[in-house]
């Protein structure tokens, strides 16, 4: 073997291994987020017990009284109202992207989805206290509720519906594409109109897909921070309307991170909180995204 | 019957569709019209002077350089784990290996980890390695975020290069190694694609950097010392209770914006280039 040989082979020997390690390290990016998290946790867990942090409100971090109920309720309504404004309108846009639009109208509809899943965080929480807020303070509110600043439930709901849509359209896109043509064509040649067609062969042959979809929407939603955090007003108790102010748990641990280093247990508290969201997220996450992967490979073949 | 029905649900399909469309532009229109009535060549250009905070002038010079230098930090150091990664899980391991299909799955569950655990992780990982908030702690945090979406779309193309090209490669008596030197060049579009994606949510995410990256009025002059950044003076700027300081948020925004509005043109036109030469 001559010498130029070994110095090529060697080369080939330090890449693989270089990119071997990178691939473990990847994959175990997770377990050191998961581990460290759980580790920094560990004192508040210790203390309160988890059942004690979920199920209780009192949030007094002076007193070391860490009660997550109204973050974890705000968290959850703020993703509900965002859900039921989300998902009919993707649904809706979806089958007709698919089903019915023409290539111009796909074409334009495209760069669309595109761009709103492109504006920052951000953008969407000054765009939301500039329309959204004050919508809500003065047209909305007041037939309801004697008086609301509109930094509310309602207010964080309808932003983050807007930031999940392109998820779902997205992933819906993909799964009513893997539905074969040849079952569109038997339902149609059966005498089905269209709609038909849509209802009973398409939608009902793409729910694990569309379910998939949503639940991937939710821990999207779970997670946002920036715009939740500037529309939701942060108000530490259970929201009682759709127009008081809630403080989901991602505002919370972005909102209290600078000085939660003096308090005793805050900074597990916080950390505790920072492992519910990853946790919960992981889970959905892995589930939806297994589903998916079977409705690909089931239409593959 | 049949028909009313149909008629009934295609119409209000049309109208999400058009709702969907309406509400973006809502947005560009808002962020645009509000934010040029604030805009002014000294937003760009100066860094924040005295009584800035108040209301004075200066501008945000050091947030736009200093969100620039961070997301150019994180790129490279993104490009340098997942392009080795993607290739490794498509060239080397063999097609449909197991450990390939796990890696993909766990890329898609670090793609939907939200960018505030990324940050608290950040924060933590920082202190550990005794790290200040700082453009470095900001360039890790931000890498992880972006690492599984530069993975994702690597990998995405990476399924199209044509097998006659590795074999012809290997058939000449390449190593894989040099292999995969010839695959990357054939992959420069999409590894474009990919890095302009990232650069667009790396460069508007505020939940990263808030803990990790600091903020301060100067232009960061080493990798140690902490750094602005766009969303965040939209973000601090806008928690203000004066008027003025307000209205230099919308002005950031709208410079955020209009950068995140070509990068995403931008990424088009390249995608559109690469389904055309069918690679």
């Amino acid at each position: 073997m001559n010498d130029k040989l070994r110095v090529r082979l060697i080369k080939n020997m330090v890449a693989r291994h270089y990119m071997l390690c990178l691939t473990v390290f990847c994959l175990l990016i997770m377990f050191i987020i998961g581990t460290g998290l759980l580790i920094k946790s560990l004192p508040v867990l210790k203390e309160k017990g988890i059942w004690e942090l979920l199920t209780t409100s009192n949030w007094r971090p002076f007193k070391g009284d860490f009660g997550f109920l109204s973050f974890i309720l705000s968290t959850l309504y703020v993703t509900l109202i965002a859900i039921l404004i989300a998902v009919p309108l993707s649904v809706l846009s979806s089958i007709y992207l698919s089903e019915y639009a023409t290539r111009n109208v796909k074409r334009i509809f495209s760069p669309v989805v595109d761009l709103l899943s492109g504006i920052p965080p951000v953008i969407y929480g000054v765009w939301g206290t500039l329309t959204i807020v004050p919508l809500i303070s003065e047209k909305i509110a007041p037939h309801f509720v004697d008086f609301s600043t509109g930094y509310s439930v309602l207010a964080g709901g309808v932003v983050l519906a807007i930031m999940i849509i392109p998820l779902i359209i997205s992933i819906l896109t993909e799964v009513f594409n893997s539905i074969s043509r040849e079952l569109r064509e038997a339902s149609l040649s059966l005498g089905a109109t269209k709609w038909e067609t849509v209802k009973k062969v398409i939608l009902r042959k793409s729910l694990p897909g569309i379910i998939a979809a949503v639940v991937l929407a939710v821990s999207r939603a779970f997670g946002e921070t920036i715009a939740v955090l500037m529309v939701c007003g942060n108000f530490t108790e259970i929201p009682q309307s759709i127009f008081d102010s809630c403080y989901p748990l991602p505002a919370l641990i972005a909102n209290n991170y600078g000085e939660m280093m003096s308090l005793p247990n805050y900074e597990a508290a916080l950390m505790f909180s920072a492992l519910l969201l990853f946790s919960i997220i992981v889970l959905f996450n892995a589930g939806s995204r297994l589903m998916l992967y079977q409705i690909n490979r089931r239409y593959q073949l | 019957m049949r028909k009313i029905e149909e008629k009934i649900f295609k119409g209000l399909m049309i109208a999400a569709s058009g709702i969907i469309v309406a509400i973006l532009f809502y947005i560009l229109f808002v962020i645009i019209s509000r934010g040029l009535s604030s805009m002014s060549w000294e937003m760009l250009t100066h860094i924040p002077s005295g009584g800035f905070y108040l209301g004075k002038e200066g501008g945000i010079l050091n947030a736009i350089l200093g969100s620039l230098f961070l997301i150019l930090g994180s790129v490279l150091l993104s490009m340098v784990i997942s392009i080795p990664v993607v290739m490794y899980i498509n060239f080397i391991l063999r097609k449909n290996s197991r450990f390939a299909n796990t890696a993909r799955f766990a890329f898609d569950i670090l793609f939907g980890i939200p960018s505030i655990v990324y940050g608290a992780f950040g924060f933590m990982l920082m202190i550990f390695l005794g790290i200040n908030a700082s453009l470095l702690g900001g360039i890790i945090t931000v890498a992880l975020l972006i690492i599984p979406i530069m993975m994702r779309s690597i990998d995405e193309v990476a399924a199209y290069v044509p097998r006659d090209l590795i074999e012809a490669t290997q058939s000449l008596g390449a190593t894989k190694y040099e292999t995969i030197k010839v695959i990357i060049r054939q992959l420069i579009p999409g590894i474009t694609t990919a890095i302009l994606l990232s650069v667009g949510r790396g460069i508007g995410d505020a939940a990263t950097v808030l803990f990790t990256a600091g903020y301060t009025d100067s232009i960061p002059t080493s990798l140690l010392q902490p750094a602005a950044t766009l969303p965040l003076a939209i973000f601090f700027q806008l928690s203000s209770p004066i008027e003025e300081v307000q209205n230099r948020a919308y002005a950031a925004a709208l410079i955020l914006t209009v950068i995140i509005l070509i990068l995403s043109f931008s990424a088009r036109y390249f995608s559109s280039k690469l389904s055309k030469s069918k690679l």
